[in-house]
């Protein structure tokens, strides 16, 4: 009787207590896939608008920050750039850079700026850090654009280097995914993340050699160096652009190792978080 | 599979809170690294201050049926909803959900102010769930719900607060899924939208779909449900029809009111700086009898003080229908504001306009800008007959909840 009738595809949820650190079922997060879509496009939207330059801070974010870096450690302070003009081994340090920190900043918050709706209607968490920072990878990608004239100017040719590029914008993504991931589900619970993250975004630069140059380094300091994922990032960067210091080598294995072993530290910790966010946020 | 027809099924659900400075607030890092060292790195201990929200909660929905639970504030509603939405997971057992589930805990969460309506639809269907083409299969008939046609491309932030809770309800009414859980929307909105929503409802449960309803409106529940589970102190104590369940919880809800002084009742809500201490219904020249078409006067004797201070009450029936709700929250020329050491409202009526019977009162004290005290069922009171408009009225004769003093003009009959 009942086969006759038409058969739609029901689904059936099983509702249990959390259980320990379980893995994360990537199912949930596959239906809602349109969910993030729409949450990075909602961002984008948010952040630019009833702003007279709109998108275009996309672009000027890092480029104001290289001619700062410029003026400031290429003039004035002389570090080195390793023979190659300040701006643009400062550029290929500062948009990867730039990319990673607003996403740290943003992607930490998520949960917490999310809190009233996290209380009222369920959807995979871990959809709201991910768009954060999909949002900023976009701003990234506008950003990326000033690459080709800024090399024209210096009359730096491209190289095949050049199409390593996104290998290394991915790495930058997975580690700020895992970044955002530990930070965004921390601060559910302590607040503290808020206070911390400023802080640390302004260490991490300093350990990263965003506007200084790293090859003066040995072995084995270079590869522990490397522990940094941005290291293996600005690296990447600088090496695919301009084509300055170490081909990838160990110590960008060592960034790839990290970030991976950070991804899932923190997709771990998020989905333990998930299932008592909605009590404790 | 004969599980798998059921449209909700829980076994053994519970849920468990801990209360103190967990729940009270989020804890610094510190304070759980200083705990941390201080336990030696165990396990934190079972603490003592512990509540079940929900303990043991076993029942069976068939789809199709519409479903009403009832019970007192804190009674484990709305946590039922919670855990039966995914929003929040149970401590012990497990619900097994047939089907798409949809709720309207709360509408209008997720809207973001700097979007136009037709961005925040978007938005919020796929936050409730939806896929981009199932929205815009809906679109033109969410929009023609919530009548916001003309403002759909200007931002919500722009809306009226009747606008942005139309657009959002006409949002998730039109999720279609396979099971409905209805918190208590209906207050929102003005009447004629309302009523719009109870149609939906409606509409839901006849095409076979299941629906879960939480309202204290006992009228409401008992058009709309056949069946009820009463809920108390986060058990089942009755499941069944909806007659039944409705009386019990009444029963239970007047035997609290006169087993407890008010002052020590624990089943309220609000923030509590201001909370209501005791109630005194009087009749005529301060009597105890209430009588129809009578003065009369409740004091409503409070304790803690914030500005703006107001009182707000609902009176029900017997079969717990609402009757009328009395506000002092918009002042008329009439009102007398002094200075009191302890606070206290005095609601005066010059004629008692009810139908003899017995009457419960649901209380509300606001203040601060925000809900200070909310008890159910905080008073009851019985109206006797008397004479109303220089006519004689018995308790079995008169029909609705209103006794009005009425003059007529008729034909000379009797005299002739």
């Amino acid at each position: 009787m009942a086969a006759a009738q038409p058969t739609i595809d029901i689904p059936t949820v099983r509702i249990d207590p959390p259980r320990g650190l379980i893995g994360f079922d990537l199912g949930p997060l596959w239906e809602y896939r349109q969910l993030v879509f729409f949450l990075t496009w909602r961002d984008l939207k948010v952040r630019y608008k009833q702003t007279v330059l709109g998108a275009s801070w996309a672009l000027l974010q890092p480029f104001l920050a290289t001619v700062v870096f410029t003026i400031f450690f290429g003039r004035v302070a002389h570090l080195s750039s390793e023979g190659v003009p300040y701006l643009i081994f400062s550029f290929a340090g500062t948009l990867p850079w730039t990319y990673f920190s607003n996403a740290m900043t943003t992607g930490s918050n998520s949960l917490v700026a999310a809190s009233s709706v996290i209380t009222k209607v369920y959807f995979p968490r871990i959809a709201l850090p991910i768009s954060s920072v999909l949002g900023c990878a976009f701003d990234f990608l506008c950003g990326a654009v000033l690459i080709i004239p800024i090399m024209a100017w210096y009359g730096v040719s491209p190289t095949l280097r050049l199409l390593t590029l996104p290998l290394f914008f991915l790495l930058a993504t997975v580690t700020a995914l895992g970044v955002s991931f530990i930070f965004a589900a921390l601060n559910v619970r302590y607040r503290d993340v808020k206070y911390v993250v400023p802080f640390l975004t302004q260490i991490w630069m300093f350990a990263t050699p965003v506007v200084y140059s790293a090859s003066g380094l040995h072995q084995p300091w270079r590869v522990l160096y490397g522990l940094n994922p941005l290291v293996g990032v600005i690296n990447g960067f600088r090496w695919s652009i301009v084509g300055v210091g170490q081909p990838p080598g160990l110590t960008t294995v060592a960034s790839v190792a990290m970030s991976l072993a950070m991804l899932v530290a923190g997709t771990v910790y998020l989905r333990r978080v998930d299932q008592s966010m909605a009590d404790v946020i | 599979m004969a599980s798998a027809a059921l449209a909700i099924k829980t076994e053994r659900l519970s849920k468990r809170y801990r209360l103190g400075a967990t729940t009270a607030g989020y804890a610094t890092l510190a304070e759980s690294v200083a705990n941390f060292v201080r336990r030696g790195g165990r396990q934190a201990k079972q603490e003592r201050h512990v509540l079940w929200a929900l303990r043991d909660v076993s029942f069976e929905v068939e789809p199709g049926e519409t479903v009403a639970f009832v019970g007192r504030n804190g009674a484990g509603k709305s946590t039922l909803l919670k855990i039966l939405s995914r929003i929040t997971s149970p401590t012990e057992g497990y619900a097994t959900l047939h089907g798409r589930v949809g709720s309207l805990l709360e509408v209008g969460t997720g809207f973001h102010g700097e979007l136009t309506g037709r961005e925040n639809i978007y938005l919020n269907g796929a936050l409730l769930g939806l896929t981009r083409r199932e929205i815009d299969q809906r679109f033109d008939e969410i929009v023609a719900f919530s009548e916001v046609e003309e403002f759909l491309d200007t931002p919500v932030k722009r809306y009226s607060s009747g606008m942005a809770v139309r657009l959002a309800f006409s949002v998730a009414a039109h999720l279609e899924p396979e099971i409905l859980l209805v918190d208590e929307v209906l207050a929102v909105g003005d009447l004629a939208f309302q009523r719009k929503c109870l149609g939906k409802m409606s509409e839901v449960a006849s095409t076979g779909r299941t629906v879960i309803f939480v309202s204290h409106n006992m009228a409401v529940i008992q058009a709309l449900c056949r069946r009820g589970i009463y809920l108390e102190h986060g058990e089942v104590q009755t499941d069944g029809p909806i007659q039944t369940v409705v009386a019990d919880y009444l029963r239970a809800l007047e035997d609290k009111a006169v087993a407890l002084d008010l002052s020590e009742r624990a089943d309220r809500r609000g923030s509590q700086d201001v909370r209501l201490q005791r109630i005194t219904i009087r009749g005529r020249d301060g009597s105890g009898t209430i009588a129809s078409g009578a003065p009369a006067e409740f004091s409503f004797e409070l304790r803690g003080m914030t500005r703006g201070l107001s009182c707000f009450f609902i009176v029900y029936d017997q079969l717990g229908h609402p009757v009328t709700s009395v506000s002092s929250a918009h002042a008329a020329p009439q009102d007398v504001y002094v200075h009191q050491d302890e606070p206290h409202f005095d609601c005066h009526f010059d004629e008692l306009l009810l139908v003899p019977g017995r009457y419960r009162l649901d209380v509300q004290i606001h203040g601060g800008g925000q809900l200070q005290d909310k008890v159910e069922g905080a008073a009851y009171f019985d109206v006797v007959d008397a004479i109303v408009g220089g006519r004689p009225l018995s308790m079995g004769e008169s029909v609705g909840h209103l006794v009005l003093p009425t003059r007529w003009v008729g034909p000379e009959s009797g005299v002739a």
